[in-house]
């Protein structure tokens, strides 16, 4: 992979972070209700005074300059001032993130763990008895909501069994391998919730790309060569059936976010996505437009990173 | 469907092996031979029946289920299924089952409308910029990238958060806030559909059935519609259908982060929000809507699976 082809993908990524951030403007700008709604009505404050705090933070220019300070304040770290938890939102979101980034990371993990054996074996094996049943439990999978899993699983395992605690604690009294345990605990549930719902339509995925690949010639000439049928697999068939799997997962990214938002919400998970929700319902507008960006950016992020690993898999990419 | 008569089918079957060799098969129409794919998929079949089933019982069922959705009663709060109340009550004492059936309603609307919605601009797209090549058509296929960046859940909040309060004004707190979710949801899944149309195009204009016509003098509004877009139909069709569960999901979430529809329209996403602090004493309030949900969503996409068989001719069966 050439660095040329890096710094290419960068610049592709610019003008779909402008286009995302003029939309959110737009929405923002569209919105009915002005910040200084509530100056204008009240009437102990003189109509000039008013009209001088219009004019100094700008809300009489015309839109486009507006929508340039606003970007410019955005890319500052100028994100405002949150009224709930009376500090800055740039510093309120990068508290949160980490533990957004740790919940969806593990759960993609979980997810390729799963997916990718079961995806290769049913399509090693079409229409047989185990490629019908993964298909079919696939299907249930990405049928059943993120919400409906996470209240089902609350049910069995908190209520029913008492095995699992169903809320997120960020305070754990405890040190060393305690520590780890408790966290482990109370990962599993969200963790799984997020990971099998995101697995189930990779396992379609991979399995249509491997069924691609394995009738094609070259895999053919391996088996022809003697080369043991799992290594065919593995070394073979799994490598180029991966490169448009990668896609996919990138694409799947802002339904990963939703299904996170929802995950975070039912265990009370102290994530972005938790903060999104509670900032709504106190209309915290700052909040809720920075963690939007937030969202926005990291699908932006994960497109560039599955456009990396995607020249990485397949290097004829990166000399077109 | 023209010609899709069965009697023609009847009296085309005992001719068959005495005439035409090479055509083993009798001849079907398009829609009959759709559905002969159609139902070699038994859990699509089982899954239309499923529907259908659901579909009869909230179009019917408040005829039939005549108990009010809103008659609180504190004597039978929080009770498990009974035959007077066979979904059991929620903390109001108001019966699940009504709730649900009428809830089902708007879930269900919800769904189908949001799939017109995404249906009706994703051919509009897709069919501009099929047929014009170039600026337009680069621009066009440039924003529906740039949606499918767009993080869907965080914006459909943020708009919801925004819009809500203007919208209850002018079309009250229902209709509001049924409009704006359709027009929202539907305005963010209306890519696919464009990309699929745009392809189906881009390889029919050069057909001889289309140049046939241009060279009649059809007009590109005629090509598209009377001969491009009949034969680009199948895969938008089942697009449409996926669309229809991924909005029912859609609604649900939002109904059950608190900020869907009103606490007094029992959406099925509204009920389980309601349910869900109650899951240790009254388990069946959040399981009934939660299986709804859950099965109209997995009918509709074994559904769509299996239009996808039926509707691409070139999979033989």
């Amino acid at each position: 992979m050439s660095r040329q082809y890096l710094i290419r993908r960068l610049l592709i990524a610019i003008p779909s972070l402008l286009g995302i951030s003029v939309v959110l403007f737009c929405v923002l700008a569209l919105a009915p209700g002005d910040p200084f709604g509530e100056l204008v009505t009240n009437p102990a404050i003189p109509p000039e005074v008013a009209a001088a705090l219009r004019a100094k933070f700008g809300l009489d220019d015309p839109v486009w300059t507006r929508y340039v300070h606003w970007l410019m304040a955005m890319l500052q770290g100028d994100w405002g001032f949150s009224f709930v938890s009376r500090m800055n939102v740039d510093k309120l979101i990068l508290q949160r993130l980490p533990t957004t980034l740790v919940v969806i990371g593990a759960a993609q993990l979980l997810a390729i763990v799963v997916a990718l054996p079961v995806g290769v074996l049913a399509a090693t094996r079409p229409y047989s008895v185990f490629d019908q049943v993964a298909n079919t439990l696939a299907f249930i999978g990405f049928s059943l909501p993120t919400f409906f899993t996470g209240l089902l699983l609350i049910l069995v395992f908190s209520i029913k069994l008492d095995w699992l605690p169903f809320v997120f604690r960020d305070d754990i009294n405890a040190t060393g391998l305690q520590w780890l345990w408790e966290q482990v605990k109370q990962s599993i549930m969200p963790v799984t919730v997020l990971g099998l719902f995101q697995g189930a339509s990779l396992v379609r995925f991979v399995r249509s790309a491997v069924l691609d690949v394995v009738r094609l010639d070259y895999v053919t000439t391996a088996r022809s060569k003697g080369i043991g049928e799992g290594k065919v697999v593995v070394k073979h068939v799994v490598r180029t059936a991966l490169i448009p799997v990668v896609t996919l997962v990138a694409l799947q990214m802002p339904i990963v976010f939703g299904g996170a938002i929802v995950t975070e919400q039912i265990f009370r998970i102290p994530g972005i996505g938790s903060l999104l929700i509670s900032s709504i319902l106190a209309n915290d507008t700052p909040v809720v437009m920075g963690v939007t960006f937030v969202f926005a950016c990291l699908v932006v992020l994960f497109n560039l990173i599955a456009d990396v690993l995607y020249a990485w898999l397949d290097p004829r990419i990166a000399f077109r | 469907m023209p010609g899709s008569t069965p009697a023609s089918l009847s009296a085309e079957l005992p001719t068959r092996p005495a005439t035409a060799a090479p055509a083993k098969t009798p001849r079907f129409s398009p829609g009959l031979e759709a559905w002969r794919r159609f139902r070699r998929h038994k859990l699509a079949v089982a899954s239309a029946v499923i529907l259908l089933v659901m579909i009869v019982a909230i179009a019917f069922g408040p005829l039939v289920w005549r108990v009010p959705i809103n008659e609180i009663d504190f004597t039978a709060k929080l009770e498990g299924p009974t035959l007077a109340h066979p979904f059991g009550t929620d903390d109001l004492g108001q019966d699940v089952l009504a709730r649900l059936l009428y809830g089902g309603r708007i879930s269900m609307a919800v769904g189908l409308c949001a799939m017109l919605v995404a249906a009706l601009v994703g051919v509009l797209v897709g069919a501009v910029a099929g047929m014009s090549r170039g600026t337009v058509d680069a621009i066009l296929m440039w924003l529906a990238d740039l949606f499918l960046s767009l993080p869907q859940l965080p914006l459909l909040l943020l708009v919801i958060y925004l819009f809500r309060d203007a919208l209850k004004a002018v079309f009250g707190p229902e209709g509001g806030i049924f409009i704006m979710i359709v027009i929202v949801i539907g305005g963010l899944r209306w890519m696919p559909v464009a990309r699929l149309v745009r392809a189906q195009i881009l390889s029919l204009r050069e057909k001889e059935f289309v140049e046939a016509a241009r060279a009649l003098g059809a007009s590109k509004m005629r090509q598209v519609v009377r001969h491009i877009l009949p034969n680009a139909l199948g895969p938008v069709i089942v697009a449409g259908t996926i669309d229809v569960a991924a909005a029912i999901i859609s609604e649900s979430t939002l109904s059950f982060l608190g900020l869907g529809f009103p606490p007094d329209v029992p959406t099925w996403g509204r009920v389980l929000f309601d349910a869900k602090d109650y899951l240790d004493i009254a388990p069946h309030w959040a399981m009934f809507p939660g299986a709804a949900i859950f099965l109209a969503v997995l009918s509709i996409n074994f559904i769509g699976d299996g239009l996808r068989d039926a509707l691409d001719p070139r999979r033989v069966l």
